[in-house]
């Protein structure tokens, strides 16, 4: 079977345009989540998010560009192209048959939606723009992707909610590790942040009216964020051969389903899916020195996380860091795992923890180290990245430090 | 129709029971009541008292509104229309 490395590495969100400056935020344990600025905020009980400021589409697309680009695809392709730019490919020919684009995303363009449904139903118009299906669809900014740069292999949308990035990028692996691509660019985007979706959110009861702040005991739901996060996986022996900087090393994945509750996370099935990527990683559970947390900072995730990496690792719990970094980039629901993917190559190129910030008061019930609210040097050589989604969808990662 | 009989009448649709099985010292658990019927009798109480009731799953003993039984959350409705109107 092919090994699979990182060569390229993009995103956008609410703590930084890109890499290094999302980097720095988590070392320095910044937050991004403040208050929204959307539309018909005033309407909304919930009025916090992690919201990407200060990006201006217009100087990154043209305007034929931008009436067929909802917010989740201009994002996904600010990253696609720091992704690629960073790998040095350039994609023509075999290669470019050989390259696929998997990427995740839950609520496809809501921004859309909203702004249309608003049009017809609230302004009573009977006339929407021509572009308003190939806007919205949830595989526009896949599809965008392989036409920026020429993308011809295997491409597709993943959506299992939260967990949608990580589904994405676990097929990614599989297609070079199976043979049948030698570079995806993968990873997932998400922009539900307007009038709509917040509202949606609201309806369930989970959100926090002021912070994110997971495992901590006065911890009160989750916050949502925006943006992208995009990945080129390359096949190992293509990427050393062309003498690419590899970041990471992807070595395993697993995926499974609950089969129990379409809201309540599993204890089992969360340990079951950590320990299917140990196994696929080939890994014991003391090479594991970091896992990304899920994390969600709702009362029922938290605590279910942290018995399930109890279960799973033994007396080794004690001794990992497990930290969430939807305390400061919010939750990006389809693209956070993506997102969050990034404190992993962290933890593992730069031995630095990301922290879980906002955290206050002990909970007896996460007893594990969160890293609270200082990121931490640490020399970590394999890490895990979790999902567990609403619909009991759970996809988890692993990845070791490039050798 | 009384705030208890309409009240009852909202969780007892919930539950799948008739309204007589439902007392006021009844509590949701006993009645069969998951997290999610939970959230979707909270918003049918407020769409039919046209209140908003401070309610996160996340921390249900935060707030005043008391959802340990029937009786608390008739209290509960009956303040806020007080509050609220």
């Amino acid at each position: 079977m092919k090994r699979v490395a990182i060569t390229g590495a993009g995103t956008i969100n609410a703590l930084g345009h890109d890499v290094p400056a999302t980097l720095e935020a988590m070392r320095e344990g910044r937050c991004g989540i403040g208050p929204l600025k959307i539309r018909d905020v005033e309407r909304l009980a919930i009025r916090i998010g992690g919201q990407v400021h200060g990006f201006d589409p217009e100087t990154q697309f043209n305007r034929q560009q931008l009436s067929l680009y909802d917010r989740f695809t201009q994002f996904t392709l600010i990253a696609a192209r720091q992704a690629i730019a960073q790998s040095g490919l350039e994609f023509s020919g075999a290669l470019s048959a050989r390259t696929g684009v998997v990427l995740g995303n839950s609520g496809g363009g809501m921004t859309t939606l909203d702004d249309n449904y608003r049009s017809v139903y609230e302004d009573g118009k009977n006339r929407v723009h021509p572009f308003v299906v190939p806007k919205l669809m949830n595989n526009a900014a896949a599809s965008h992707v392989s036409m920026e740069f020429n993308l011809k292999g295997p491409s597709f949308t993943v959506s299992t909610a939260c967990a949608s990035s990580n589904h994405a990028m676990a097929q990614a692996f599989q297609m070079i590790h199976g043979g049948a691509a030698s570079v995806m660019v993968t990873g997932g985007s998400e922009s539900m942040l307007c009038f709509g979706g917040v509202k949606a959110w609201e309806g369930l009861r989970v959100m926090s009216k002021d912070a994110c702040r997971p495992f901590s005991a006065n911890r009160n739901g989750m916050v949502q964020g925006e943006g992208a996060g995009i990945f080129v996986f390359e096949e190992y022996e293509h990427a050393r051969a062309r003498g690419a900087d590899i970041l990471a090393e992807v070595i395993g994945y697993a995926m499974s389903s609950d089969a129990s509750d379409i809201v309540m996370p599993s204890r089992q099935g969360a340990a079951r899916t950590i320990q299917g990527a140990l196994q696929d990683a080939r890994l014991n559970p003391e090479d594991v020195g970091y896992i990304n947390a899920h994390g969600t900072g709702t009362a029922a995730n938290d605590k279910t996380e942290c018995a399930a990496v109890a279960d799973v690792f033994g007396v080794h719990a004690d001794n990992l860091m497990m930290s969430s970094t939807k305390s400061m980039h919010g939750h990006l629901i389809g693209g956070t795992g993506a997102v969050e993917l990034l404190a992993c190559i962290m933890a593992v190129r730069d031995g630095v923890i990301a922290p879980t910030i906002g955290y206050q008061e002990a909970d007896p019930e996460c007893g594990l180290d969160v890293v609270p609210n200082e990121a931490r040097e640490a020399d970590v050589d394999v890490a895990l990245s979790n999902a567990f989604a609403f619909g009991g969808l759970n996809a988890v990662l692993a990845l070791r430090r490039a050798s | 129709m009384s705030i208890q009989n309409r009240v009852i009448a909202i969780i007892s649709e919930q539950a799948l029971l008739d309204p007589q099985d439902v007392t006021v010292d009844s509590t949701l658990e006993e009645l069969g009541i998951d997290s999610l019927g939970l959230v979707e009798s909270i918003f049918a109480i407020e769409e039919a008292f046209d209140v908003s009731v401070p309610f996160n799953a996340n921390e249900p003993s935060a707030s005043d509104f008391d959802i340990s039984t029937v009786g608390s959350i008739v209290a509960g409705v009956t303040q806020l229309i007080k509050e609220q109107s």
